[in-house]
């Protein structure tokens, strides 16, 4: 309590900071125990905002992190003593708290758990709507509202509002356990969990990236990118990687903040690792992917030098590790894909043979749809324009119809083998399954 | 926490099951009952006959009607339930999938809302 002069809006900005580095953390803690989530959210909201009454006169306490959760474990217990008078259940939640981590101020600092890989894994669990999981963690892990999920997935308020609240009333009534896979299940539960990341970040990078432009639209590549992102969610809890988000206002910068949680927490599963350096690295090219206009660049005319050198290091580093591991898997693959890329910052040039090779390996262990369109793309380039229509063609066609990638790529070719009618008429189709305006342009003007 | 497993399956005589076939099973459930036994998760089962003698009461539109047949005339037909006593979802899904009845049907996990015991309502925790 040594900042008794502290003005109202610095504690709101410790309160904030505060909120950006623990959200996630707090409501695992506070959640566990009874797998009441939403409970667990209210009295964290309720000690934010006793900590935004109280810190500016009494100063910000030496462990702010503990002082809420403190704070937070009293509403909770308020709570339950209210409801132990319809029934009696909620007693043993209120002693297993008294007997456990419960303690002061002082005791808390260093020794708050961090239940957030358990509480990843209730999001993702299977008894859980895969629609609603990446939502989930976005609350209960980065504290974003539901409007703010909502716009993000372009769905409405209040329908967003209603799922996110079913999804809490399961996990607490069929009693979902905060806890972290045994060895023998992890196999079976983690790809959820990392789907549920992925699915935060391709959500965001279909704002910034306009993946599946065609021929290495870059990341992406391996879903039909998701739902399109109206405006990334801003105010609230945001991430804090320590070392600075990409770009705030992308949902893919908290994909990324989300990815590298997870590779941290799991140092042992190379595919966490996998998907956090897919994400550095596709993240690092975010300012390349728009010239200094707002208009699109696709991947092979960016300007290296305002790729994110940093990122890069990271992505690479998450990489390696992923490697030493020794069991390969698809967003590794991915993630190899970007790295190559991305060497072109240093070579000047992009080794297209080992991007076929990877797109090879990619399309046989996860033959999405992305990751067949990705190949015939790069066959394209490789082999020329018709053999890449040749690959094309062997995709399921009624799969594709309605895939933006596909068609971007399909116009492209056809432009390339001079067949201009069907280009321009490929075109028409990926202009209509295009909603960022800026890629939309860009495929006008190709199109001629 | 208490949960139901409850059992759907296709019955043995839709399905054409031996004697043999039908030995094997109540074998295989034997073998459930002594596992959920020895984990001190057993609470209680009842393995229901076929919906062939089933009967439906109902009142609802006012006046009492008495039906042959089951409720719903599905493919697979709620068989049985067992009651477990574990302590979350997880636990009970992997007496599920133990559950002979997994390999042939599909077995719904549901939470107990409220017991009785001696006459009396309890709210299991």
């Amino acid at each position: 309590m040594d900042h008794p002069e502290l003005s109202d809006a610095g504690a709101r900005s410790r309160a904030e900071a505060a909120a950006r580095a623990s959200y996630g953390r707090l409501v695992a803690l506070l959640a566990a125990p009874t797998g009441d989530i939403a409970l667990a959210e209210d009295a964290l909201g309720d000690a934010f905002e006793a900590a935004l009454t109280t810190w500016p006169g009494s100063g910000v306490p030496a462990n702010p992190e503990a002082w809420l959760l403190t704070v937070a474990r009293n509403r909770q217990r308020d709570a339950w003593k209210s409801a132990a008078t319809r029934t009696s259940t909620p007693l043993d939640a209120v002693r297993e708290l008294d007997d456990g981590t419960h303690g002061t101020d002082e005791d808390m600092i260093g020794a708050i758990p961090d239940k957030r890989l358990a509480l990843l894994f209730v999001c993702a669990h299977p008894a859980i709507d895969p629609g609603v999981r990446t939502a989930l963690m976005l609350q209960t892990v980065l504290g974003f509202e539901a409007a703010q999920i909502a716009t993000a997935f372009a769905v409405p308020a209040p329908a967003m509002a209603q799922r996110l609240v079913r999804a809490k009333r399961r996990i607490r009534d069929a009693r979902i356990p905060f806890t972290v896979p045994d060895a023998d299940v992890m196999p079976q539960r983690l790809p959820a969990v990392l789907e549920a990341v992925y699915g935060c970040f391709a959500i965001g990078s279909a704002t910034t990236s306009g993946a599946g432009v065609g021929a290495g639209a870059g990341a992406g590549a391996g879903t039909g990118a998701g739902p399109r992102a109206g405006a990334g969610p801003r105010a609230g809890a945001g991430a804090d990687t320590g070392t600075g988000v990409a770009d705030p206002d992308s949902l893919a910068g908290e994909a990324l903040y989300l990815a590298e949680t997870l590779a941290a927490l799991l140092p042992g599963e190379p595919e966490a690792a996998g998907l956090a350096a897919l994400i550095c690295l596709s993240q690092a090219r975010a300012a390349g992917r728009r010239n200094r206009e707002g208009a699109f660049v696709p991947l092979d005319e960016q300007d290296p030098a305002r790729w994110d050198g940093a990122l890069i290091a990271r992505g690479e580093a998450h990489l390696r590790h992923a490697s030493s591991l020794g069991r390969i898997g698809r967003y590794q693959l991915e993630a190899a894909i970007q790295s190559v890329h991305c060497e072109r910052r240093v070579t000047g040039a992009v080794d297209r043979r080992a991007i076929r090779t990877l797109h090879e390996a990619l399309a046989r262990i996860a033959p999405t749809l992305g990751a067949l369109v990705s190949l015939a793309a790069v066959i394209g380039e490789l082999d020329g324009p018709e053999a890449g229509l040749a690959a094309l063609d062997r995709i399921d066609a009624a799969a594709a119809e309605r895939f933006q990638p596909a068609w971007a790529t399909r116009a492209h070719l056809l432009a390339q083998a001079g067949r201009r009618e069907d280009a321009a008429a490929a075109y028409d189709r990926a202009i209509a399954l295009t909603t960022d305006p800026a890629v939309r342009s860009y495929l006008a003007d190709r199109r001629g | 926490m208490r949960y139901a497993l409850l059992l759907n399956y296709p019955e043995a005589g839709d399905v054409g099951l031996s004697d043999d076939d039908l030995a094997a099973g109540r074998a295989a459930f034997d073998e459930y009952l002594k596992a959920l036994n020895a984990a001190g998760v057993f609470v209680s089962t009842e393995i229901l006959q076929p919906v062939a003698v089933s009967t439906t009461v109902t009142t609802r539109d006012g006046e009492l009607l008495i039906q042959d047949g089951p409720f719903a005339d599905t493919k697979e037909k709620l068989g049985g339930v067992f009651v477990i006593e574990v302590p979350d979802l997880d636990q009970a899904l992997s007496w599920a999938e133990r559950c002979p009845a997994s390999q042939y049907g599909v077995v719904e996990v549901r939470p107990v809302a409220v017991t009785a015991r001696g006459g009396e309502w309890i709210t299991p925790s």
